[in-house]
């Protein structure tokens, strides 16, 4: 039973539209238009990505010193190795999507209901991977002080450690008084960004404990972010701080620059949309495949264009995890 | 259905596997050893490999870069089972993706880049 396949009585012309010079279905050939004008939109993002890196050179936050997280790992250093399992969950759903294709070759029903089933899990694994990537960036690590110019610094001790603001933060001693309709007229009713110690508590900390330094965001010739002296440290807080930062949103961002956190929100979110849309395609396509749809119809073809949107998604994923984590 | 032959040789033809199926497994091995290679460098990152430089950029950067197109071309090549499709179908979509992502990208990168001098040397203080 040909579902799809209108028969216009040109069959073989050449410009009849009924012959096929690329030897690939219209849907194909469709699914493979739009991989290409999406890998554009997605070289578009990278592409600034880039170039916005490119302007912020010197002071472009270290990707291994942002995502060192491991679930279940606590204060554990473990940099790369989280996106490094997500690469493998996606790739390794790419390859049961390409053996469901190929089961669909062979007319094996059962198969590619095995191999579509793996494929949907794995992408559900990887959007979890992701949703906790992005609860840990958002919550944050150690917390920083943004500068009156928008720059992040950042606490250390004698051994170059990082410090979370929390551990060094005088106690706060005034109360924190809401803010209400009788006080006037332009008054905040709910703040937007409140982080847990503030700034004052900050500074006050900072001066009372001689072993904490400063580092920010400009680096040296070996790509390290500049650590300064106590004294310069005390004078950049005392003279440049302006408010605390604690976590990544598309303001501010403790791990530096704030374009970094609205790239990485951008460009990560885009490519979890896309997966999303192909887990949701995918989940179509399985129970078309259940229902023996394409055992009907005769071919597997929908397995085939869904696959080829799946691995696009792996293949941009290969590219954001190269531009964002590792160069 | 189209495609009942595939192309079932990698390396170009030093590698034949036996079937479609051994292929799949053979590339996702190739995927992963890459993928562990990138990894591996990342965390390590040798510092001869960070002080050498080429056009602008360490060599490190160059590896992951080129390691990244390598996997992209078998993702594209053997999942995407471009192997199999005809010369005009692959070139259209390749070659325009390539040349027009390398075009954009050459462009913002140079801008970015002639920014970056303009605040360096710019009277606008930045370092407050």
């Amino acid at each position: 039973m040909e579902a799809t396949v209108v028969k216009t009585g040109t069959e073989g012309k050449t410009w009849g539209g009924g012959n096929k010079p690329l030897k690939a279905s219209y849907g194909k050939l469709m699914m493979w238009f739009f991989i290409v004008s999406d890998s554009l939109t997605f070289a578009g993002f990278l592409a600034s990505y880039g170039m916005s890196r490119f302007k912020f050179i010197d002071a472009w936050p270290i990707a291994d010193e942002v995502f060192t997280h491991f679930p279940f790992l606590h204060g554990v250093e473990a940099p790369m190795y989280y996106v490094a399992l997500m690469t493998f969950i996606l790739i390794f759903s790419s390859v049961t999507m390409v053996l469901a294709v190929d089961a669909g070759h062979r007319m094996k029903q059962k198969q590619v209901i095995f191999y579509m089933f793996l494929t949907i899990v794995g992408g559900f694994v990887f959007l979890g991977s992701q949703a906790w990537e992005w609860k840990t960036f958002i919550k944050g690590d150690y917390g920083a002080v943004e500068t009156h110019g928008g720059q992040i610094i950042q606490f250390l001790n004698k051994d170059g450690k990082r410090v979370a603001l929390g551990d060094f933060a005088a106690p706060y001693t005034g109360t924190r008084i809401a803010q209400e309709k009788g006080d006037g007229i332009w008054y905040n009713e709910d703040e937007e960004y409140l982080p847990s110690v503030s700034f004052e508590q900050v500074k006050a900390g900072f001066l009372a404990n001689e072993d904490l330094l400063v580092r920010i965001p400009k680096k040296d010739e070996n790509g390290k972010h500049i650590v300064l002296s106590r004294e310069e440290s005390i004078a950049k807080l005392v003279n440049d701080g302006n408010l605390v930062v604690e976590g990544a949103n598309l303001r501010h961002n403790e791990y530096g620059h704030p374009l970094f956190a609205d790239f990485f929100f951008f460009i990560t979110g885009f490519h979890g949309f896309h997966v999303s849309i192909g887990v949701l395609l995918n989940c179509i396509v399985f129970f078309n495949v259940v229902l023996g749809t394409y055992e009907r119809r005769g071919h597997y073809e929908m397995v085939e264009k869904v696959g080829l949107y799946w691995h696009f998604v792996d293949l941009v994923w290969v590219f954001v995890f190269t531009f964002f984590y590792l160069v | 259905m189209a495609h009942e032959a595939h192309n079932l040789a990698i390396f170009r033809g030093s590698l034949k596997f036996k079937s479609n199926v051994s292929k799949i497994w053979g590339v996702f091995i190739l995927l992963s050893l890459v993928t562990i290679v990138e990894v591996v460098l990342g965390i390590i990152r040798p510092d001869f490999l960070i002080e050498q430089k080429f056009l602008a950029l360490n060599l490190l950067n160059w590896i992951f870069i080129i390691l990244t197109i390598v996997k992209a071309y078998y993702i594209t090549w053997d999942f995407m089972h471009m192997r199999d499709e005809v010369p005009g179908l692959r070139r259209a979509a390749v070659w325009t993706a390539v040349f027009l992502i390398a075009y954009m990208v050459t462009l913002l990168l140079i801008e970015g880049d002639y920014i970056f001098e303009v605040y360096k040397h710019g009277f606008i203080k930045f370092n407050f």
